[in-house]
């Protein structure tokens, strides 16, 4: 696997892409494991490795800081926290991965929501003498959030507890059963030594009772994509194509990144908000004309009849058109320093419509730690998660985030600075509702109807 | 039927598109957003592979209108001459409009003074930031990928630049899903990164896949080279080699196009596009760590760089 002596033969073997975030607390271990799956899937340079070691020397240290390959900043560096979200790549034989590293820190409860966006799974961390601490629920609960589709627990520091199964068990029992309360479709627990390298890469010596596959093998082979054949389409109009050209004097595509589901040529299409309808008359993916496309590639469609569209409008087969709406509930992560309060005028972009908006209310905030709803606390401060009713000033074809988490997202934007100042989801906040360990059948939600 | 997409085999779905279809389509819509929310958009060009894929990424983004973008190229004064006549080709290729920004002229001028290092990497940020003010462009793409450096992993997709340009780590937006905000006051700018999650693999694959020429620079070729700080420099007019320097002929390629002052040959003998990948996969050296002395100056050289405008 990793330890191929071929690493040419290794990396350009590698055919398809996931994208997938980390969490953790400060003192978990995740700096190890992202340093060991770097490291053991062979994406630390020589002149980056040795770039480490001389900083480390300058400033005393006996062995190479590996965080310093990760924490990219002159701040980073100086206080030896990561205070945001970078972006690594590495890949293996099956696979290429983009990896957002996310600070843990309780205060970076944005950044944490920033890599769960995009990403199809997410690794969370636990220091096995801990146990499920407040910080995991919140984890859990921002991946739930986000509808991220695969969550990894990785209990970690396993060499510490003496690799006793009973330890391992009894964590991934209760965080199981919490993340399964709030609708994680899928938990893949792991008991892992990043520092040892217990089942990161290499399978353990010391967990023969572990049958399971290594945080590696298990990033290699989850579903990167999902079964469409369910998913509605949604097509966001981003910019129309008009060569005007002696070649081309009649040509009008529709240029876009197709949100979820896929696109038929022949398909009876409904243009939102107007409600016009037509047909797909074509399908151009980059220069290559095709019968069919699909999430998420980016096409220009052309329609059978002239229609009035332009940036901000959706195109959707006329049988499953989302129902425009001026009223938005939604959970929203507050991003920006600056508060969010009931009353107040907002810029909302949603796909590739953006649309003045009134903040009306603001029913519950969120304590992750417990999920419990504190009931109208009137305004929003930076890392807080709250229930939001939103009126804007034009139709939207909203669908529930849910539903997808391209058509369902939405940004609030300040319209005075341009700052982006939350990142919504709309309809309900997590895929079940909370229940107790003890009401918990075990078994996952059903996952029909998830796009990613 | 017929599709358009590579459809990959295992234990991924049929819908799953392979690794470079996923980029490209993050490249164009990433494209397609800046045409849809900006007056004037420019694409930084210096014949690079990456300005070059960007370039062809561009083109196939609006096919088939014409790309709606001009170019901006910031000349070192030091630049190859066979990149300057790919840029040449290119633009009059395909009808694009070309602005210039000379460190040269700035130097001429006596808007700014020579380092005594002699490089002119660094040189460029005054020109370039002063021509996007002066062209008043909105939106300004630049080929920066976050596997290059570890100041660009933290680099947003689009990083908005104030009045003078500078960029503040600090007080970067947080970027969700593919929902960019683009919004910015007059005077300010958005740096746009397209290629923000391509690897320098995923990019010589890319121009294999789509047969996109490149300056003959990046193939093996005999070139007449010194060495200097480690590196092989090609000698010329603008500072090499000194006396104590001794010039041979050596069978070299570049993995990087830059000043002629800072970007190093790499010894090779890969003569094609398949020979540079396997070249590639098997280094041990970022292309940067390879053959770029300007990153070498200090551990933040990049974020300080940055910080002033460079991109």
């Amino acid at each position: 696997m990793t330890t191929s002596t071929n690493p040419s033969a290794e990396q350009l073997s590698a055919t398809t892409l996931l994208r997938f975030a980390t969490a953790g607390s400060v003192d978990d271990g995740k700096s190890t494991l992202v340093g060991r799956l770097l490291h053991d899937s062979k994406s630390i340079f020589t002149d980056q490795l040795e770039a480490v070691e001389q900083a480390s020397i300058g400033r005393g240290q006996e062995t190479p800081d590996l965080a310093l390959l990760t924490d990219g900043l002159r701040a980073e560096r100086e206080q030896g926290i990561t205070i945001d979200v970078a972006y690594r790549y590495f890949a293996t034989p099956r696979r290429r991965f983009i990896l957002a590293d996310t600070p843990g820190h309780v205060q970076y409860t944005r950044n944490m929501v920033t890599g769960a966006s995009t990403a199809e799974l997410a690794v969370v961390l636990v220091d096995a003498r801990n146990g499920v601490v407040e910080q995991t629920r919140r984890h859990a609960a921002v991946a739930a959030l986000l509808r991220v589709p695969h969550v990894v627990l990785a209990v970690n520091k396993m060499d510490l507890v003496d690799y006793a199964e009973p330890v391992f068990a009894a964590i991934a029992e209760e965080f199981t059963a919490y993340a399964a309360s709030l609708g994680v479709p899928e938990i893949t627990a792991i008991p892992i030594s990043a520092l040892a390298g217990d089942n990161v890469v290499e399978p353990s010596a010391h967990m023969d009772w572990y049958g399971g596959p290594t945080v590696l093998e298990h990033l290699e082979t989850v579903p990167a994509s999902h079964d469409l054949t369910g998913c509605k389409a949604r097509f966001p109009v981003q910019y129309v194509i008009r060569p005007q050209t002696a070649e081309h004097p009649d040509y009008r595509g529709y240029a876009g990144q197709i949100a979820s589901g896929a696109l038929r040529v022949g398909e009876a299409v409904t243009v939102l908000p107007s409600g016009r309808t037509s047909t797909i008359a074509g399908i151009d993916v980059l220069g290559q004309s095709a019968d069919i496309a699909w999430a998420p590639q980016s096409v220009t469609v052309r329609l059978t009849d002239d229609l009035d569209i332009s940036r901000g409008d959706l195109i959707a087969p006329t049988a499953h058109a989302p129902a425009p709406t001026q009223d938005v509930l939604a959970t929203v992560c507050h991003v920006a320093d600056s508060a969010l309060s009931v009353g107040q005028r907002v810029l909302l972009k949603h796909t590739t419509r953006t649309v003045k908006a009134i903040v009306k209310d603001i029913p519950s905030r969120l304590t992750l730690d417990d999920l419990s709803q504190h009931p109208a606390p009137g305004q929003l401060v930076a890392n807080d998660i709250g229930r939001v009713v939103i009126r804007t000033a034009e139709p939207l074809a909203l669908d529930a985030y849910a539903d997808s988490r391209r058509t369902g997202s939405f940004l609030l934007i300040d319209p005075a600075d341009g700052t982006t100042l939350a990142a919504g989801m709309a309809g309900d906040a997590f895929a079940a509702t909370a229940r107790t360990a003890a009401e918990t059948d075990g078994t996952a939600p059903d996952e029909t109807g998830w796009d990613f | 039927m017929t599709t358009a997409a590579t459809v990959t085999e295992g234990t991924d779905s049929p819908f799953a598109l392979s690794h470079l279809d996923a980029l490209e389509s993050e490249a164009v819509h990433i494209f397609r957003e800046v045409a849809g929310e900006f007056e004037r958009p420019v694409i930084l060009f210096s014949g690079g592979k990456d300005s070059i894929l960007m370039l062809h990424l561009a083109l196939k983004a609006f096919a088939p209108a014409a790309v709606p973008f001009s170019l901006l190229h910031v000349d070192t004064g030091h630049n190859f001459p066979e990149v300057l006549a790919y840029r040449d080709r290119v633009v009059a290729e395909h009808g694009l409009r070309l602005h210039v920004a000379s460190v040269q002229e700035y130097i001429d001028a006596g808007k700014l003074r020579e380092r005594p290092d002699g490089l002119r990497n660094p040189l460029q940020t005054v020109p370039l930031t002063e021509g996007i003010q002066q062209h008043r462009f909105d939106a300004v793409f630049g080929g920066g990928r976050r596997d290059e450096e570890k100041a660009r992993a933290k680099e947003r997709v689009f990083s908005l630049r104030d009045e003078f340009s500078q960029w503040d780590p600090r007080r970067q937006r947080p970027e969700l899903w593919q929902l960019y905000n683009g919004r910015h006051a007059p005077g300010e700018h958005v740096r746009v990164f397209p290629l923000s999650n391509w690897t320098e693999l995923d990019v010589w694959q890319y121009i294999e896949r789509e047969q996109i020429a490149l300056p003959e620079i990046y193939f093996a070729h005999e070139r007449e080279v010194f060495k200097r700080s480690g590196m092989w420099l090609t000698p010329g007019e603008w500072g090499g080699p000194k006396d104590t320097e001794t010039v041979e002929t050596r069978l070299v390629r570049y993995r990087t196009v830059g000043d002629m002052s800072c970007t190093g040959a790499v010894d090779s003998d890969a003569t094609t596009l398949d020979a540079v990948i396997t070249e590639i996969a098997a280094s041990r050296l970022t292309e940067r760590g390879a053959t770029r002395a300007d990153d070498k100056m200090s551990e933040a050289a990049m974020e300080d760089r940055k910080r002033e405008g460079y991109f």
